[in-house]
């Protein structure tokens, strides 16, 4: 009976939590993919269009701009905070003094939300009173940073609000890997005359593997689920120059009254996660199965 | 006196007061939340009160109504819509071809709406020929505010046409003002548009390709023009416009850091706010070009259960359109009475230029609705203009690439 209860009772505690994700994230997965190819507008209706919203959906200008900036941004974002993130925890790495204070200022940014980020970075970047009015009043009156009004910037805007949001979480991810590098074989290195960036780049960097990873992960999806930075830093503008997918779809869903559309767009973003945690998964499982 | 007689007597007073056996009820979904708009829905609160009614109150602020929306999307299809709800134009037709809007044909006949509403605003009430929704208000959206100071300092008239604009802007600009205060959201851009396509093509040509959506009309030489005239708005405004809102562009012409804004008549409430006094600190006048285009508000009545609610729907159908409503409603929040038989004298000068020239516009054909307040077109098309309008104000696209876009993003939302 003991032994019985043993095996079982986990399940049981575990079920209810179990049906809940089955429903509420697989079911309504199921029910997205459904709406994306019906010909729903105000409502969900349920009557089977084929792939037109997809069609549509990719003949939209708006939606290549959308998924465009989605690629600037993404690349741009996971790579400048994964390599500021390494460069800032391998200096906080050489046994200084407050290394803990230190450590505190650079994670903080990621303990606000992304609404006050892109708010506080929209008075920053503003031509008007931020830091281009700032230098102007020191003197240079030739100075310009408009990056936030031209329509080919503003996506930059974006990326350097985000990656100074995450690059001290990305740095605390970093610096805990370091730590955990054996200390033995540094020492080994040291002793054998071995220079520092040496040690670095040929024996902590490549150990730290998995942590590359696990950053990865994270900064991607945060890269791709990226809405309220959008809308509180530039709104989407100037037009829809700074649009990312998620502003589309919710744009789509919630003033244009455009349920079909915006459910295909939730779906190819939903791929594009996909493409990159699957791979992740796979690698993960078979190294647990070996 | 006991309190047992107390209670009968209050009893007493109710039956008396209250011939009808249902109480009204009525929840009511809005999002007029803000200083003057809050207040004007107090005061129908308040009549709907005196009439014996239960008002539940359901203010869903943000996004222009799209919270609002999304509220309702999630009330109506758990089948337990609210009794009325803010909604405008084609929004009423689509919600009725979603079969959950109710019929308050006998309130309307009842108080002889027909004789009382303008046709064509009347049409935007009518669902399928009979009474769905009542309207509030009409804005007028395609105004043009000016700082008197700064105009008369310069020798400026306000503008009649598109050409005299460009005119007095050139001069402005080389006197160091800003001509044109605008803010870049995309429906700010879409405002502007909207009275430069009513300026240069008329209002036949603003039906055509506004309303009907014919791609002649999108994609002509006109259109071409408009777009031209965006691009040299475009030089008129500061550089610092992008994403600021609408106020704060007519907080710029209050203090005479921009000489004009065009924007509907709610930006005459921020004037008036501030104490600003019309003709002698700021002007008002149509933009250029004739024509007349609404934006009417409304309240729909959607399909509930249950005796007393549906009393509710009637009594406050016929309070929202009654004068004594129309009236206060409206010089709270700086429209005209969608009624022609409410009395102006209450109101200012930029109202009394509003409700004539709707009735001489309406005699004329060109009393418009406006697109870029979704009185014109549904969500999905009026969204894909809207796209177009704002990509070439921000970016150096030619007008010609423009109007073929402008064609296909029509097409393709159709």
């Amino acid at each position: 009976m003991t032994k019985w209860l043993e095996t079982q009772v986990p399940k049981l505690v575990l079920a209810p939590s179990f049906v809940a994700i089955l429903v509420f994230v697989y079911g309504f997965i199921g029910w997205t993919a459904w709406v994306s190819l019906t010909r729903s507008k105000l409502m969900p209706r349920y009557d089977f269009d084929g792939f037109g919203q997809y069609a549509k959906l990719f003949s939209t200008p708006r939606w290549d701009t959308a998924i465009t900036n989605l690629g600037i941004y993404g690349v741009l974002f996971i790579a400048i905070s994964m390599a500021l993130g390494l460069l800032l925890a391998i200096l906080l790495d050489q046994q200084i003094r407050v290394e803990g204070a230190i450590r505190t200022i650079y994670l903080y940014p990621m303990a606000l939300s992304m609404i006050v980020t892109g708010t506080a970075w929209k008075w920053i970047l503003n031509p008007g009173l931020g830091l281009e009015a700032m230098v102007r009043g020191w003197g240079f009156e030739d100075f310009t940073f408009n990056w936030l009004v031209d329509p080919n910037m503003a996506i930059y805007t974006i990326v350097l609000a985000g990656v100074w949001q995450a690059a001290g979480f990305v740095m605390a991810l970093f610096l805990a890997g370091l730590r955990s590098v054996d200390g033995e074989i540094i020492k080994a290195a040291q002793v054998d005359g071995i220079p520092h960036w040496r040690i670095y780049t040929a024996i902590i960097i490549p150990s730290m593997a998995p942590v590359f990873l696990s950053a990865f992960i994270v900064l991607a999806h945060l890269a791709i689920k990226s809405f309220d930075l959008v809308i509180a830093l530039t709104g989407g503008g100037p037009g829809y120059a700074t649009d990312l997918p998620a502003t589309y779809m919710y744009a789509m869903a919630f003033s244009r009254g455009n349920l079909g559309q915006a459910a295909s767009s939730a779906m190819v973003m939903m791929a594009v996660v996909f493409a990159i945690v699957v791979p992740y998964l796979y690698s993960e499982l078979r190294a647990k199965n070996d | 006196m006991t309190a047992r007689s107390v209670l009968a007597a209050s009893a007493a007073v109710t039956c008396l007061a209250l011939p009808a056996l249902a109480e009204p009820q009525a929840e009511v979904l809005h999002w007029w939340t803000s200083g003057g708009e809050a207040k004007s829905v107090a005061v129908l609160q308040e009549e709907f009160a005196e009439r014996g009614g239960t008002w539940t109150d359901m203010p869903v602020a943000g996004g222009g109504g799209d919270a609002a929306m999304t509220a309702l999307r999630a009330r109506v299809l758990s089948g337990n819509a609210p009794t009325a709800v803010q909604l405008k134009g084609p929004a009423i037709q689509e919600w009725y071809e979603e079969g959950v809007l109710a019929d308050i044909s006998s309130v309307a006949e009842a108080q002889g709406w027909a004789d009382v509403l303008p046709d064509q605003l009347a049409a935007h009430m009518k669902c399928d020929g009979s009474w769905c929704a009542a309207p509030v208000n009409v804005h007028r959206i395609n105004w043009i505010w000016g700082n008197k100071e700064i105009l008369d300092a310069n020798g400026i008239e306000m503008p009649t046409t598109w050409e005299e604009f460009n005119a007095a802007a050139e001069k402005l600009q080389a006197a160091g003002i800003t001509p044109l205060a605008h803010g870049g959201q995309a429906w700010q851009d879409a405002t502007v548009f909207e009275t430069v396509v009513l300026g240069l093509g008329g209002a036949e040509f603003f039906q055509s390709a506004l309303v009907d959506l014919d791609p002649e009309a999108l994609g002509s030489d006109t259109m071409v023009q408009v777009f031209d005239e965006m691009r040299t708005l475009r030089g008129y405004v500061d550089d610092n416009f992008s994403g600021r809102d609408w106020n704060l562009a007519t907080a710029m012409v209050m203090n005479g850091e921009a000489a004009f804004q065009i924007m509907g008549d709610w930006a005459k409430g921020e004037f008036l706010a501030a104490g600003k006094v019309p003709g002698e600190d700021f002007t008002c006048s149509p933009t250029p070009g004739e024509g007349y285009l609404y934006n009417v508000d409304s309240f729909a009545m959607f399909e509930v259960e249950g005796e007393d609610k549906r009393a509710g729907q009637e009594l406050l159908a016929e309070l929202i359109v009654g004068p004594s409503f129309q009236e206060t409603f409206n010089l709270n929040k700086g429209s005209i009475p969608v009624r022609s038989d409410v009395s102006l004298e209450a109101f200012d000068m930029c109202a009394h230029i509003s409700a004539e020239d709707m009735a001489a516009d309406s005699e004329n054909g060109s009393l418009l609705p406006s697109y870029a307040h979704g009185m014109a077109l549904r969500g999905e098309p009026a969204g894909a203009i809207t796209d177009v309008v704002t990509a070439h104000f921000n970016s150096e696209m030619s007008s010609e690439e423009a109007v073929e876009m402008l064609v296909n993003a029509v097409a393709a939302a159709q």
